[in-house]
This record gives C-alpha cells, structure tokens and sequence, in this order.
C-alpha cells in the first residue's frame, strides 16, 4: 500500500476529478438552465429544441460521447481543443460532462419550476414584467430553491460519471489511475477501498450540505 | 315568448359608461372560446373613470374569463379592449406597459412566495416603472401602512395570513399607479372573519375614486360601493342595473333565480 502510494500520483488523479467536476457542473448549471428555460418558453420552436435537447443527452450513453467527441468530433472532423493530445481529451470530457449533465439539471429546474403555483407567473405579468423579468425574478428562483435537491443529486451523479472519462483520459483522473495500477500491481482490495473512500470523501458532504439548503431554502407556501 | 329574448335587457346601459363619465375601460364585441365552450358572448361594456361595477353570475358564466381577458391574461377571439384610449396590445413590450396600468387581485392572493412583502410591493415599481429603490421602499411603507399591513413588512406571505396576504396584494397593484383594478373574488378564499378587513380596504379605495371592477358576491360591497352592477349569466351579459334596482326588482329571469339562490345563503 504504501508504495502504491508513493509511485503513483493519487492524489494528483483525484485533482484532475475535482477539476472535471468543478468545470461540468458550472457548465451543466449554465447550460441545463438555457435548455430549461427553452422548455418553458411560450415559442414552440425553442420548445421543441429544449425537449430534443433533452431527449438526445439524456438517452445516449455518456461513455458514447466521451468516445464521439475524441473519436467523431477531433479526429474525423478535426476540431481539435488543444494541440496537447491529453488536454485536448481533457477540455473534451469537461464539455461532454457538461452537455449530457445539463439534460439532467434541465429536468431538475422542471421539476423545480412545477412547484411553483400558475398564479406566480400571472401575478408577475400582471403588475407589467415582461416575460424575462418574470423569469428572472419570480420564476427561475423559485424554481432553483425548489430543484436544489435534485440538482444535488445531479452533482453527485456527475461527480461520480468522471470516471467515465478514463476513455478518453487515460490514467490522469481517478478511475483510469486505479485501473493502471490494478494491471501494474495486481487487484488489490485496499486500493480499490482507498479510491472507493475518494469519492465517498468528495460525494458525502455535498449530499448532505444540498439536503441542508434544501430544507432552509425551500419556499415556503 | 322566448325565454332568452325576454331575458336581454337593459343592455344598452353597459355600453354607456354610468353617470357620463369619461370611458376608462371599453370592452367591445369580445368573444372567447375554451375549445367548443363559448365563454364570452358579444360581450360589450363601458366603464368610466372613477366608477365601480361590480360583476355577479352563477359559476360558470365567464366572470373570470372577462376579468382575466381585459388584463389580457387571457386572449379573445374577436373585438377590442381598450384601456383609457389605448387598444390592448396582442403582446410584447406595449402590453406589458399597458398590464402595469391595470391592477388585478386574485382570489388566491399570488403574492411572490419568496419574496419579504416589502419586496413584493416594490418589484413593479422598481422593475417596470424604473423607481429608485428608496423613493421604492418609501412608497411601499406608505401603502402598506394604508392597508394596515406596516407591522409585517419584513415578513413572508406564508407568515400572513389570508386577509393580511389579500390585502398586501391590493398594495402591490396600487404600487403600480394603476388606473383600473380588477378584482376576481377577492374575498372567497378568506375565512369568514376577515372578508370585512378585505371589503374595508377595497370600499376606501372605492371611496377614493378608482375605477374598479370587481368579481363578487359580496352583497353588502355592492350595495355599498358599486356604481353599476353587471350580471352575466352563460358568458353574457344579461342584466346592467344600479344595486338598488338589481337587488331589489331585478328584471331577466336569470337575475331573479340567481338572487333567489344567492340570497338565501
Ligand atoms: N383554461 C380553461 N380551459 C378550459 N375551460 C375553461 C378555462 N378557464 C375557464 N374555463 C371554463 O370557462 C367557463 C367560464 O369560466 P370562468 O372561470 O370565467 O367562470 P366564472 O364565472 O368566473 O365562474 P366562478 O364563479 O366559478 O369563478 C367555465 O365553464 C369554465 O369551466
Ligand atoms: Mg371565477
């Protein structure tokens, strides 16, 4: 044990997972929130955009994308991020986290947006805000207060599906790490329970941090 | 004789505003569907400034429909609504300016959940008539002073209670200026004892010279404040009278059922 854990960068691989975190929950936050708002907008065309939107990422295997965006997207069409091999892997996996978790915090808001009574949308076009002020004021915190669980669970799940990203990323993120070792060294129990208690250690907290802010958020009706 | 023909009178009172007022709101030839359901009928009805008319019908009859469309949270089929001049807009920014100048209270209040009732009342202004913040604060403690609510401004609706929250919503609609307020029942979801803290504040204002329109069964409010009172009964309107008259010697059928079955309550 302890020599894997002086020949192997460990904690440098959790690093890369937290990395990867940070970046696609930003990007699921910002871009699951465009796709929410399409669904609810009173155009139909932007609604039908929002629900393939949502269909297609929350459908297809994420380990397909990972592989699609280095495979399809850099090498058959050449849209390179980088001219780094591995950072150009990386940008990818933090993009492709991204759009499949934005279908799943898309339907988090939703769901948030469904505990809000039609009489706050009315009461809000009827004192003169136009439909973004509605949303922006009225809506969209509401709808984030009473999606913070869900969106918990998002995180948790994205934080999780990182690990996916070993396809694309090699062995500088935790999951691929593991398995490197695992051919070097043999299966060891420890080891994999040591990278098993990583995620614990990154996941747990969050769980019951969203749990907490849910109750103390929660409107209140 | 036809029932429904002996049914429509008086009609020619709806469409002249009462007591020769100047016209706020002019509702003209509106119809509306919900499906194969004809909830207005041809409806047209002139209110004038500073007059309160007050809507009755059984359930059903399009009173909301009405209420909901001159604000137009609902769309008509074919006609106009006017307000003060202006015809209302189909949507986009001239009809969100033209909502800011109609005020609606609804009968489950829809104050911003969460939102303090201070910000409550200060959203439009600041939002929608562009008020600084302090002159925002500073009217909204006035107003809510006016509706007996200064003590709780700092609180949540959900901390009010229904009378308290119902009178908060008038302030953030006369926060708007507006020139015409619409009331939907505003005092059928209330319990009991505070359907008079409600009719108070809306008397006064009443009293104040706004023009209103109110959805109510509230008799003693129509007696009381009502210039005109309007009976609609399936998405028409069948009867306009004065209280007075319409209370005591109504003339359609329909008006004499209706009050037959109301009044008994
Ligand atoms: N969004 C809707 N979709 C379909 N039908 C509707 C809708 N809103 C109202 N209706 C129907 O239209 C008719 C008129 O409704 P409205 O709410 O205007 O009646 P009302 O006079 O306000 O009745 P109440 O006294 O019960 O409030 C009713 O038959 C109602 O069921
Ligand atoms: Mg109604």
């Amino acid at each position: 044990m302890g020599d894997i854990l002086s020949k192997y960068d460990i904690l440098g691989a959790f690093w890369v997972t937290i990395q990867l975190s940070l970046l696609a929950a930003i990007g699921a936050l910002v871009l699951g929130t465009i796709v929410a708002i399409l669904r609810v907008s009173p155009v139909g065309v932007l609604r039908f955009i929002g629900t393939s939107y949502v269909n297609i990422f929350r459908n297809t295997p994420l380990t397909l994308l990972m592989v699609f965006s280095i495979l399809g997207i850099s090498f058959i069409l050449g849209i390179s991020l980088s001219q780094d091999l591995s950072r150009n892997a990386y940008w990818w996996a933090a993009i492709v986290l991204s759009v499949y978790h934005a279908a799943f915090v898309c339907e988090a808001l939703r769901s948030g947006v469904n505990t809000i009574p039609t009489g706050q949308a009315e009461a809000a076009r009827s004192i003169g805000l136009t439909f973004n002020q509605s949303l922006t004021e009225v809506l969209l915190p509401q709808a984030f207060r009473g999606a913070i669980a869900p969106l918990g669970s998002v995180l948790i799940a994205l934080i999780k599906n990182t690990t996916v990203a070993a396809v694309i990323l090699g062995t500088s993120e935790a999951a691929g790490l593991l398995a490197q070792i695992t051919e070097n060294e043999g299966a060891s129990l420890p080891t994999f329970f040591l990278f098993a208690l990583g995620f614990v250690i990154l996941t747990l907290p969050l769980g019951i941090l969203f749990t907490n802010l849910s109750r103390r958020l929660a409107v209140k009706r | 004789m036809d029932a429904a023909q002996h049914d429509r009178v008086d009609l020619s009172k709806g469409q002249k505003a009462g007591g020769n007022r100047e016209p706020m709101v002019v509702v003209k030839d509106v119809n509306k569907h919900f499906g194969d359901l004809h909830v207005l009928r041809d409806i047209n009805l002139t209110v004038g400034r500073g007059e309160v008319v007050v809507v009755l019908g059984p359930s059903g009859s399009g009173k909301s429909t009405l209420c909901r469309a001159i604000n137009r949270l609902e769309t008509i089929e074919g006609g106009t609504i006017t307000i003060d001049g202006k015809v209302l807009p189909e949507e986009g920014k001239g009809l969100a300016q033209l909502r800011a100048d109609v005020g609606m209270v609804f009968q489950s209040f829809n104050l911003f959940a969460h939102k303090t009732i201070r910000d409550n009342v200060t959203l439009g202004p600041i939002k929608v008539r562009k008020t600084s913040k302090s002159d925002a604060k500073k009217q909204a403690e006035a107003l809510l002073k006016r509706v007996g609510i200064e003590a709780q401004a700092d609180k949540f609706p959900a901390q009010l209670s229904g009378g308290q929250q119902q009178r908060v919503a008038i302030a953030r609609s006369l926060a708007m200026g507006p020139k015409v307020m619409l009331f939907d029942e505003p005092t059928s979801a209330l319990d009991p004892e505070m359907v008079g803290e409600v009719l108070d504040v809306m008397v006064a204002l009443a009293k104040e010279g706004m023009t209103m329109i109110v959805v109510t069964h509230e008799m003693g409010f129509a007696r009381k404040a009502a210039d005109r009172v309007v009976f609609m009964a399936d998405g028409q309107i069948v009867e306009v009278a004065t209280p007075e008259e319409f209370f005591t010697s109504p003339k359609s059928n329909r008006a004499k059922d209706f009050l037959g079955k109301i009044l008994t309550h």
